[in-house]
């Protein structure tokens, strides 16, 4: 049994940390959070492409880096510590990952070697209004080559070259890649609970798309790409939560009240144990998560679903409890702790809020206890 | 045990709402409404109207511009207001907390001078109790006033004074002793806002607003005669204003069971056996808080203090919002963190106070030492280890 990173995959997350620490402090958040016009952080950006991070799972045929889905999680769990405003889950996520799953190989020999050298920047296009969209009841439709309708909010939408957008068609949905300098695309910026991600409207008029996988497979193609993505969302989470709770940990130690460190009071430590426990059942169900996203075993959806619904209660937790322990230093623009509240939301909403992911698990258990 | 309005509460009822309709819109009528341009100007205006027809601080003698009413007046009043969009936020502080410790601890020409000008909208009060190093424990304050002649000279930094960029007067906690015991060495003063000195930096808050601030005081003078209560008596007049804020913030301002559950059934969640037990917990707690009150009320209508037992409502009110504001976005899935008024469902409320919701887990007293004042001073549990109780308060640590 061996329930854990091995020591070449923890060097990795070592050196992503140094490197995000250096490159990706918050200094570099707030730039993006300071600047209406600012989507990301391009500086860094380019760094990241440079490193080789986005080919970290692309096979070496399209010019990637070969390496597994549990290399992903673990500079997943890094970008997540440091808040990084870049479209790195957009891109090596979402849209990676879609045209893994079912892109011709045309399309994953013209992608993918793009999206390793940074040409590319992906975004994932679902969400039509308020509540998770059904493929079954979606506005937008593709009609075998083109998309039309609107899709509101994408997350990275105002930068991303290439959208995965989930549409109808005919009776069932499709997933559909489509190159957003082509014809009939309208992007509107939003304003956001998170601004450190960009987010747009997007609207598509007759504009020319191609489908991943066959027709009508986009329910559960998408089913497939979403369970992916929210294990490496989860360790974004993960990565998030614990730089909460160390924020918080650090606070009660240096801050005095009533003569000592606040670190003493017993609501004080309480609320630090909970945010811990929390944190921990979290990472042992992204790590089962990430086992069994790179075996792709059959356990998955509720490996998923489970690390999902951890990880977003723990930064939720965390976040704002964080903030609680700075008291009225923590409601301030100024310190960090409103950052990772507003990202917590962010990252728990996008591609599917807990109820959603409950849902799957529970399903989940049940298809197995039928069996 | 009646919950019903007596004949005369009815025909008070009656009367208030026919004020207010005549005067307000009612609540989420108008998209308009929730802009918070012009803030200050409305709630001065709604203020004067008030004061000029009786309906404002109901329970405030007549001789001060108040109604002379019950305290089941002022229950009424405050639950036909809260349906209206009334613009009241600028004056909870002073008319809340402030003016009250001046009708308490000042003189006849403080009275005078003071209390029918803040009744009538004209002046704004806020509270100068916060330090950078004294916040829960706010008798741990370091600003220092120092005897000068008739005067008295104060240097010192305030923190998180709501409202002090629009305030006229101020209570202002200091210190007037560091050589004894923490809560022995304290004095509190009127201070006016104005004056050369005072020095007012509005800090940026987490929800991107900017309502609270730094105060710095360099060499500003406040005559002795504007002393609320004795020199080293500041602690016991200060329990009256944080006794009075308790009861003045327990009802958190921002959606409710009531606006979720509406949003719920307008987008099909309402159906959701989850969502369903969460909505009941809510109202029950609300209604439970609700209720509290009426019993807080009856005590003092039978000329009873209310307790402390008040400290239960803001750690209701401000966790629920932050859960109910939670939910709705976490019910509009990805579109829930769109943040735009004039896209969202009921004017992004929800989004508007989940920014909000951490600062009024904190202000006026954070969920931690509200608990503790239950813990101890409801149910008589022992007191927290107090390292710092009896030393003098020049030599105790702080940070
Ligand atoms: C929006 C807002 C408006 C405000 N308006 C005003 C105003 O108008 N005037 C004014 O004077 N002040 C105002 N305040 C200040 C407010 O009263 C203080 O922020 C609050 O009392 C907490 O103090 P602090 O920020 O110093 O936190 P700290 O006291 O440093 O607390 C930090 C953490 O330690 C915990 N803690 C501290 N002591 C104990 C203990 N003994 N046991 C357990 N836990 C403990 C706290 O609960 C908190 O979680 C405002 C604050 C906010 C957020």
């Amino acid at each position: 049994m061996n329930f854990d990173f091995s020591e070449d995959q923890k060097y990795l997350a070592g050196e992503a940390r140094k490197f995000l620490e250096a490159e990706s402090a918050i200094p570099v958040v707030r730039e993006v959070l300071n600047d209406d016009d600012k989507a990301y952080s391009e500086g860094l950006w380019k760094k990241i492409a440079e490193m080789g991070w986005l080919g970290t799972a692309v096979p070496e045929e399209q010019g990637g880096l070969g390496l597994g889905m549990l290399e992903m999680c673990v500079l997943a769990e890094e970008m997540g510590r440091v808040l990084a405003p870049v479209p790195f889950s957009s891109t090596a996520y979402f849209l990676t990952e879609a045209v893994k799953l079912a892109g011709s190989d045309e399309v994953k020999n013209d992608i993918l070697p793009r999206v390793v050298a940074g040409e590319i920047i992906g975004c994932y296009a679902a969400s039509e209004g308020p509540g998770h969209p059904d493929p079954a009841n979606l506005k937008t439709t593709f009609d075998g080559s083109t998309v039309s309708g609107t899709k509101i909010p994408v997350t990275d939408g105002g930068i991303a070259t290439h959208a995965v957008v989930l549409a109808k068609e005919g009776s069932g949905a499709s997933l559909v890649l489509v190159d957003l300098s082509g014809a009939g695309v309208t992007r509107k910026t939003l304003s956001t609970l998170d601004p450190t991600r960009g987010h747009a409207e997007l609207t598509f008029d007759k504009t020319p798309g191609v489908r991943l996988g066959a027709a009508g497979d986009g329910a559960s193609l998408n089913d497939q790409l979403m369970d992916k993505v929210a294990v490496l969302l989860a360790f974004e989470q993960l990565g998030g939560a614990s730089r909460a709770l160390e924020m918080a940990k650090e606070y009660a130690l240096e801050r005095y009240a009533f003569g000592r460190p606040i670190a003493g009071n017993q609501a004080i430590k309480h609320k630090l144990a909970e945010m811990y426990v929390k944190n921990e059942v979290a990472r042992s169900n992204c790590f089962y998560g990430a086992w069994a996203l790179s075996t792709d075993a059959p356990e998955m959806p509720e490996a998923a679903a489970a690390a999902r619904v951890a990880a977003s209660e723990a930064f939720w937790f965390a976040s704002k409890e964080n903030i609680q322990t700075h008291g009225g230093m923590g409601f301030t623009w100024e310190v960090d702790c409103h950052l990772y509240y507003r990202r917590a939301k962010l990252l728990a909403v996008q591609a599917g809020g807990p109820k959603v992911w409950k849902e799957k698990l529970v399903r989940a258990l049940e298809q197995k206890n039928a069996a | 045990m009646d919950f019903n309005d007596t004949p005369e509460e009815a025909a008070f009822r009656k009367e208030a709402r026919a004020f207010l309709e005549k005067h307000l819109k009612p609540k989420g009528s108008e998209r308009a409404s929730r802009d918070r341009a012009n803030m200050l100007e409305k709630a001065k205006a709604w203020q004067k109207t008030k004061a000029e027809n009786k309906f404002a601080q109901i329970t405030w003698p007549k001789e001060w511009g108040g109604r002379g009413g019950t305290a089941m007046q002022n229950v009424i009043w405050g639950q036909e207001e809260s349906k209206f969009d009334a613009p009241t936020g600028p004056f909870a502080i002073g008319l809340g907390m402030c003016v009250p410790t001046v009708i308490a601890f000042g003189s006849d020409e403080h009275k005078e001078r003071y209390v029918q000008k803040a009744l009538m909208g004209e002046e704004i009060w806020c509270q100068l109790f916060s330090e950078p190093s004294a916040g829960s424990d706010v008798a741990g304050l370091k600003t220092r006033a120092v005897k000068d002649g008739d005067d008295w000279v104060i240097n010192g930094q305030k923190v998180w004074t709501s409202g002090a960029h629009y305030s006229d007067y101020g209570i202002l906690l200091v210190r007037t002793d560091p050589k004894v015991p923490k809560h022995k060495g304290l004095t509190m003063f009127i201070v006016d806002m104005k004056q050369p000195g005072v020095e007012v930096r509005p800090i940026h808050q987490a929800s991107g607003g900017r309502e609270f601030n730094e105060v710095y005081f360099t060499d500003v003078r406040i005559p002795d005669k504007d002393r609320l209560g004795d020199v080293g008596a500041g602690w016991k007049v200060a329990l009256v204003t944080l006794m009075n804020e308790r009861l003045a913030v327990g009802g958190s301002p921002g959606p409710d069971w009531a606006e979720i559950m509406e949003y719920a059934r307008d987008h099909g969640s309402l159906s959701d056996q989850a969502f369903r037990e969460k909505l009941a917990d809510w109202y029950v707690a609300a209604q439970g808080y609700k209720l509290t009150k009426f019993r807080t009320q009856t005590a003092l209508s039978r000329g009873q203090t209310p307790g402390p037992e008040n400290s239960i409502g803001k750690i209701i009110t401000a966790n629920h919002l932050q859960d109910i504001c939670n939910s709705a976005i976490e019910m509009q899935d990805h579109f829930g963190i769109i943040n735009e008024t004039d896209r969202m469902p009921g004017d992004a409320i929800f989004q508007q106070s989940f920014m909000w919701a951490p600062g009024l887990r904190i202000a006026g007293g954070t969920d931690e030492i509200l608990k503790n004042i239950i813990a101890e001073r409801v149910l008589g549990l022992p007191q927290d280890v107090r390292v710092d109780k009896d030393k003098p308060f020049d030599e105790l640590k702080s940070g």
